[in-house]
């Protein structure tokens, strides 16, 4: 079985306690962070146990190589600790369980997966993906299994995924686009975390997009806009490619504007907090964040995830901001949309 | 053509009528299970004068008469069981009136959902009425000629709870009103504050006459509806859930449904909450009321609020809900039944773990859902299954489970919904004997010679 890698000795002389400290949901001190972490890690109950939300953005947090939301993780689930109505839990393994439906492309060496987020199929065409396309994976076999730590429900990625990379493995990829960046972090964060191996090339498709924009530099038209970017849960497992959407933004002409709730201190789009929690968290953490999106005039609310899209759009929508996806700015900044 | 259907041509014309084979054969059976049965004769009438005509020539040849409007009852009630003349119902279908302000409108006893909800939305946007999931081409006057139950049944009860006015020709070929109609050009009641003899024909599957007229109540039709699904693990406190919803008195309709497939819905049981507002700020707080209805369940962790995606909205939001009829079709070949008692809330449970060991028992594929009738004062659950119709031993397995709904249903308490003429015989035997008596009474009365969809509510010397 896989386990964590998590050194508590790490914790035990850790100075600042960024993980908790830096929380927006959880009040703590750097000693109150630092003994949290360390009870936690030793087995010991813990009030971060009980009202952790799951953002996940200690991951993000904590500069020290540590795992502290995989690790409140574990210890949840040790403890029958539920996060997610078992309803919900169970809906959402019943749903990614592969059934043989998956759907692949002509698949080569490079592939763009598009995890089980049908709406891909869709999106991924034009020049941005002419140089991959049609070698794609979709479906269930590829889905990367990371959700089930919203619901302290290990257990079922430390099933699933090991197959999940079988299974690309057998496609013989050497390199793979994820469109989700939820994927992305399942390969180049979760599974490091718990010493499985990835035999390809895991590539964000930021980075993807940003070199093909590049490569397309005389087609793009700058935008002239201003934007809000909605940073997705999923973004603090690969930390390192969120210059990306800066970097993209210049490229294109296009002005993120500079909120309160951005990059480190991005908040959650409330559709993992209404399925666990119930009303209030979710819709005061989206009021919060749609009423700073119209402080900073923001014209457009650039999503990176769809689920988030799907939670948070009609109410950017409602609130006079047009909701997009990253691919499909992109696409218009090249004449396509 | 034989000398009553000469007769009958006269009164309809030759277009209208027809004894030939073919149409024989589309008009012997439902697309449910009871077996098929030809009728004599089938004759398409379109108007009142015409409907009253027929009347009198089958009463005078003691001809059976069997009412039809799109026959998609399912339970065999438009099956001619002893032969005679199917009247289809589908030319009467005349709106005859919407009274804006006392919100009702008057149509004719063959009037669709379908016709009827596209006049509303065309000419009168801001009114509605209770529809229900059956295909648009169902009739209103069949559908409370059952006790059916639409969109609108959690807030106002059964869809014949929310008529105020009827128009019926007798087994003697007399026409008659009922309600305020009977001595008012306005309809606004079935009975209130008179004697109300409505009772007299619903119900009753055209037993006792055959309603050409009926005026339907009318309600608000809000700017925008949306749709919330609550699932839980946790049949035995789906009746608590219910009773905290309709608490709240902010839901349009409360539909709980728990089926095998697709996988999304495996394992749960999923209650699905309709709501309507004229502004955004009324929707919303109908939402957040609706939800902290069942805080207490998120926090034990025993049920919580699924996220919808948009794709699936307009699917839910449909009325009738088009999935349901494609539900009719996943074993192919268009076979689907469902038996339906009226049954208290409190029994889901045991209804849910019924359907569960009936499927298993006879293979079947299933649907358990049920509609909450009023707050919380009952439900219908429909034990739905499917099965393809050129695959007699599955039908034969579909019959069996559903006899055995039906002794379930007696044994629990519930009462059955469009009773198939068995389930009618079960009822009858188990009901008060005085009871019995007098809806003997009422038969002989209303139908001397035995002429109207007859099989239907006979009770037995
Ligand atoms: C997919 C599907 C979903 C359904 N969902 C619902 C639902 O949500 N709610 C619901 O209530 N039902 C539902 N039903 C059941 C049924 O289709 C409806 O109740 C429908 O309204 C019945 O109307 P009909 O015109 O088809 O009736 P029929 O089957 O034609 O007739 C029903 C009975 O009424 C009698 N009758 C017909 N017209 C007259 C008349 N003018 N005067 C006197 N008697 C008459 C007939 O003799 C018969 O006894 C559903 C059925 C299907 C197939
Ligand atoms: S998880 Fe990281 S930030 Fe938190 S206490 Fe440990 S080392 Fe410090």
């Amino acid at each position: 079985m896989y386990s964590l890698k998590f050194d508590v000795d790490v914790c035990k002389n850790c100075p600042t306690g960024a993980c908790l400290v830096n929380c927006q949901y959880l009040n703590a001190d750097q000693e109150t962070a630092v003994r949290e972490m360390v009870n936690m890690a030793e087995g010991k109950d813990s009030f971060v146990l009980q009202e952790c939300v799951t953002c996940y953005a200690c991951e993000e947090y904590c500069k020290r190589g540590n795992h502290p939301f995989y690790l409140i993780t574990e210890k949840r689930e040790e403890k029958g600790i539920l996060t997610a109505p078992r309803a919900i839990t169970t809906q959402w393994i019943n749903l990614c369980e592969p059934q043989g439906k998956y759907r692949l492309g002509e698949v080569k060496e490079k592939a763009l997966s598009f995890g089980f987020m049908p709406e891909f199929l869709r999106w991924a065409k034009g020049k941005l993906f002419e140089d991959v396309m049609p070698s794609f994976i979709f479906g269930q076999e590829f889905f990367c299994n990371v959700v089930y730590i919203h619901f302290a429900e290990t257990a079922t990625f430390k099933k699933r995924l090991p197959g999940v990379i079988e299974n690309f493995e057998k496609l013989g990829v050497q390199e793979v686009v994820f469109l989700h960046d939820e994927c992305y972090g399942a390969f180049a964060h979760l599974a490091p975390a718990y010493g499985m191996e990835v035999p390809f090339k895991p590539i964000h498709y930021y980075e993807y997009l940003y070199n093909r924009l590049n490569e397309l530099k005389d087609l793009i038209q700058p935008l002239n806009i201003r934007v809000a970017y909605q940073r997705p849960c999923s973004a603090r497992l690969c930390a390192d490619k969120h210059h990306f959407v800066a970097d993209i933004m210049d490229l294109i002409g296009v002005e993120l504007v500079q909120r309160e709730y951005q990059d480190q201190n991005a908040l959650c789009c409330g559709g993992i907090f209404s399925m666990c929690f119930g009303y209030d968290l979710a819709h005061e953490v989206q009021e919060r964040n749609i009423e700073d999106m119209k402080t900073h005039q923001a014209q457009y609310c650039v999503f990176n995830c769809p689920a988030c899209q799907n939670t948070l759009g009609s109410m950017v929508a409602k609130a006079g901001i047009k909701p997009i996806h990253m691919i499909h700015l992109c696409r218009m900044a090249i004449g396509e949309m | 053509m034989t000398d009553i259907a000469q007769a009958l041509a006269r009164i309809v014309g030759d277009a209208y009528v027809s004894n030939r084979p073919e149409e024989a054969y589309f008009y012997a059976r439902d697309p449910g299970l009871m077996p098929s049965h030809p009728p004599d004769y089938v004759v398409v009438p379109k108007s009142v004068e015409e409907i009253q005509d027929i009347v009198r020539l089958a009463h005078q040849e003691k001809i059976p008469i069997v009412p039809m409007g799109a026959g998609l009852a399912l339970t065999g009630l438009v099956i001619p069981l002893k032969g005679g003349i199917v009247m289809d119902m589908k030319r009467m279908n005349r709106i005859l009136e919407v009274n804006e302000k006392g919100r009702y409108a008057v149509v004719e006893g063959g009037t669709s959902q379908g016709l009827l909800r596209s006049h509303l939305e065309k000419h009168f946007p801001r009114l509605r009425h209770s529809i229900p999931d059956s295909p648009a081409t169902a009739t209103i006057a069949a559908n409370v000629m059952i006790h059916g139950q639409g969109r609108l049944t959690q807030q106002y009860g059964f869809n014949s709870d929310m008529i105020c006015g009827l128009e019926v020709v007798l087994a003697s070929g007399e026409v008659c009103r009922i309600g305020s109609p009977a001595l008012s050009s306005d309809w606004f009641s079935k009975g209130a504050p008179m004697p109300d003899l409505s009772g007299l024909f619903l119900g009753w599957f055209g037993a006792t006459g055959i309603i050409t007229k009926i005026g339907v109540k009318l309600y608000p039709r809000k700017k925008m509806r949306d749709v919330e699904i609550f699932i839980t693990d946790r049949q035995d406190l789906v009746p608590d859930m219910v009773y905290e919803l309709t608490h709240t008195e902010m839901v349009e309709d409360i539909n709980v449904f728990a089926q095998p497939k697709p996988m999304i819905f495996k394992d749960n049981h999923h209650i699905t909450l309709f709501f309507t507002g004229d502004t955004e700020e009324e929707l919303e707080f109908k939402r957040k009321m609706i939800w902290h209805s069942l805080d207490r369940f998120i926090k034990a962790k025993d049920g919580g609020f699924m996220g919808v995606p948009p794709v699936m909205k307009p699917t839910l939001l449909d009325m009738p809900q088009r999935s349901v009829s494609r539900f009719a079709d996943v074993k192919k070949g268009g076979g689907f039944e469902y038996s339906g008692p009226i049954i208290m809330v409190d029994k889901y449970p045991d209804c849910a773990q019924k359907i569960l060991e009936l499927a298993e028992k006879y293979d079947l594929g299933y649907s358990g859902m049920a509609r909450i009738i009023g707050r919380s004062h009952a439900m219908m659950y429909g034990f739905a299954f499917t099965f393809n119709r050129a695959d007699e031993e599955m039908m034969e397995r579909t019959r069996k489970a559903l006899h055995e709904v039906s002794e379930f249903a007696l044994e629990t308490g519930g009462v059955f919904w469009k009773a198939t003429v068995d389930e009618q015989k079960m009822a009858m035997d188990k009901m008060d004997p005085t009871t019995l008596g007098l809806m003997k009474m009422i038969k002989a009365n209303m139908d001397p010679r035995g002429i109207m969809n007859p099989g239907n509510w006979e009770v037995d010397e």
